[in-house]
């Protein structure tokens, strides 16, 4: 085998590895959008783990509010800082409230709450489904009559669906109230006015169509963890390597998404 | 063999991703109420050649027939209903690390024959009973539990259902030969008081000699040898010579 490559002309080479990584993507694509099927068909039919789905819930969502809380404050108040600047440049300081609660709510809300979940969430999902992966554990789960799809995967891939619009919620909220904050205080606004021109301006479909957006970065973050973990081989190197798979994985399909998603909703 | 196989593998073939073949056409079979210890070196195949038989994994070729059944042809329904009659004690126990050790001996119980968690635990610790461990230990995490005992805990929850076919893999590697002789006694004292079949892998000669009736020798994915433990001295088969006098020469390689 080795020499046949060797005796493929170099020029060749990187055809080579073009089609390599071409065939491999493709394959990978196939398992994961087959993974993703049995894994929302374990989510719409019987049997159910409430007790797994509620444990879900806590971990992924509970857990996640300090981190989201605190990316949302610092974000908002920094972009109202930028976009006061920028506004400036051409005198309309006085929009700031209004780009601000934008900004937080169409994009930046869904999007910091999801990478946040990426690199929380979704590397822990791997890294338990993979150790079980590796210690026989789901091989024990399936000979216990159970089927993992069900018991691990799909209260995970709910959980994250759900949770992550109402830490996105919660995002938006502080967002827009680290904006305020540096208004306020920093750059002399009236409190009341910054209030007010956040209510009147803010549309339902701003807020909601980044909900939508952040139901889908989570059902992206648990399938990403989940798909890693399980197909995790080689005992704890492949574990290590699920869960920067994972990771990587999910931050790419949120911002890929999240570029169609936008396309989607802006047109509408 | 007069009587009727409960397990057998005919013809079966297994390799992963174009490699070498694993199982290469491998015949076996075990009679019903007896115990069959598969033994061989290191990467033979010998965790493989047990998971095709319990349908964790698919042959490429050949059949896996239980009660006379191929389970390659059973569908959904029928391979649960399959499951339900195996009891596994895994390599490293394979425990449910985020569950205590009730929950883990009462898994079946709890999530596929919908028994209410009170009686499935009353079940599990009768179960930890039978493998010689106090009620005390039911409500302790796995992690807690030294190699021993959590053979022993895996050991109950392969038997806590009465199921008709047990396989052990390796359940005395990594033991003390004191603890390793209590979970050999275990083994022989589930099998008999059960009635079922079982199938066993282990390194451990003096364990095969104890748990097993019949031997069977796996090598380049072939079953080179059987017979009982006795023979297992007199025979002058190669492949056995080698592997019972522990020499690095003769037609077996270490892979090492
Ligand atoms: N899921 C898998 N994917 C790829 N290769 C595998 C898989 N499972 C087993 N193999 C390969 O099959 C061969 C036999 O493995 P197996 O675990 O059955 O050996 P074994 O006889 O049980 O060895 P040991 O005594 O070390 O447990 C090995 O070369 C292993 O790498
Ligand atoms: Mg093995």
């Amino acid at each position: 085998m080795t020499a046949g490559v060797a005796a493929l002309p170099a020029v060749f080479k990187p055809f080579r590895v073009i089609g390599h990584s071409t065939l491999a993507a493709l394959r990978m694509v196939g398992s994961v959008g087959v993974f993703a099927l049995r894994g929302l068909i374990s989510v719409f039919t019987l049997p159910w783990f409430p007790q797994q789905f509620l444990r879900q819930l806590v971990a992924i969502g509970f857990f996640s509010l300090p981190v989201v809380g605190l990316t949302a404050i610092f974000t908002g108040a920094a972009l109202g800082l930028n976009i006061y600047t920028g506004g400036g440049r051409f005198n309309a300081e006085q929009v700031m409230p209004q780009i601000v609660a934008l900004g937080i709510t169409r994009e930046l809300g869904p999007v910091l709450a999801a990478l946040m979940l990426a690199g929380r969430v979704s590397a822990a999902i791997a890294a338990e489904i993979g150790a079980m992966r590796a210690t026989e554990q789901i091989d024990a789960m399936r000979t216990l009559s159970t089927d993992p799809f069900r018991y691990l995967v799909a209260p995970r891939l709910l959980a994250a669906t759900l949770v992550l619009p109402l830490l996105t919620l919660v995002a938006d909220i502080i967002g827009v109230a680290g904006g305020w904050l540096v208004a306020v205080r920093i750059l002399d606004f009236n409190s009341t006015v910054y209030i007010r021109n956040t209510a009147n301006f803010l549309q339902l479909w701003d807020v909601g169509s980044g909900l939508i957006k952040a139901a889908v970065f989570g059902f992206i973050v648990a399938l990403m963890g989940c798909y890693h973990g399980y197909s995790a081989n080689g005992g704890a190197r492949g574990v290590g390597r699920a869960t920067t798979h994972a990771v990587v994985s999910s931050a790419i399909l949120i911002f890929a998404s999240d570029y169609f998603l936008t396309t989607l909703f802006t047109r509408a | 063999m007069t009587d009727i196989a409960k397990l057998e593998w005919r013809s079966v073939r297994k390799r992963f991703d174009g490699g070498a073949p694993v199982l290469d056409g491998l015949d076996l079979s075990v009679a019903a109420g007896r115990s069959l210890v598969i033994i061989g070196g290191s990467g033979q195949g010998k965790s493989v050649t047990i998971k095709v038989a319990m349908g964790l994994m698919q042959a490429d070729a050949g059949q896996v027939l239980v009660d006379g059944q191929n389970i390659n042809a059973l569908g959904g329904k029928a391979r649960r209903e399959l499951f339900s009659r195996i009891g596994v004690l895994f390599q490293g126990a394979a425990l449910f690390d985020s569950l205590s050790v009730w929950e883990n001996v009462a898994f079946r119980l709890i999530n596929a024959d919908g028994v209410s968690r009170k009686d499935a635990k009353e079940r599990a610790i009768e179960a930890l009973g039978r493998v010689r461990l106090g009620a005390g230990v039911a409500d302790s995490y796995p992690s807690s539990l030294s190699g021993g005992m959590q053979k022993r805990v895996g050991l109950a929850r392969a038997v806590v259902t009465n199921p008709e076919i047990l396989f052990f893999d390796e359940p005395t590697t990594g033991l003390d030969p004191i603890t390793s002789a209590a979970i050999n006694e275990l083994i022989v004292d589930q099998v008999r008081g059960l009635g079922c079949t079982a199938v066993s892998i282990t390194h451990d000669l003096a364990s095969a000699r104890t748990i097993g009736d019949q031997i069977a020798m796996l090598h380049d994915g072939k079953i080179v040898w059987t017979g009982s433990p006795a023979e297992l001295d007199l025979t002058d088969n190669p492949y056995v010579r080698q592997f019972v006098d522990g020499r690095s020469l003769g037609p077996m390689t270490s892979a090492v």
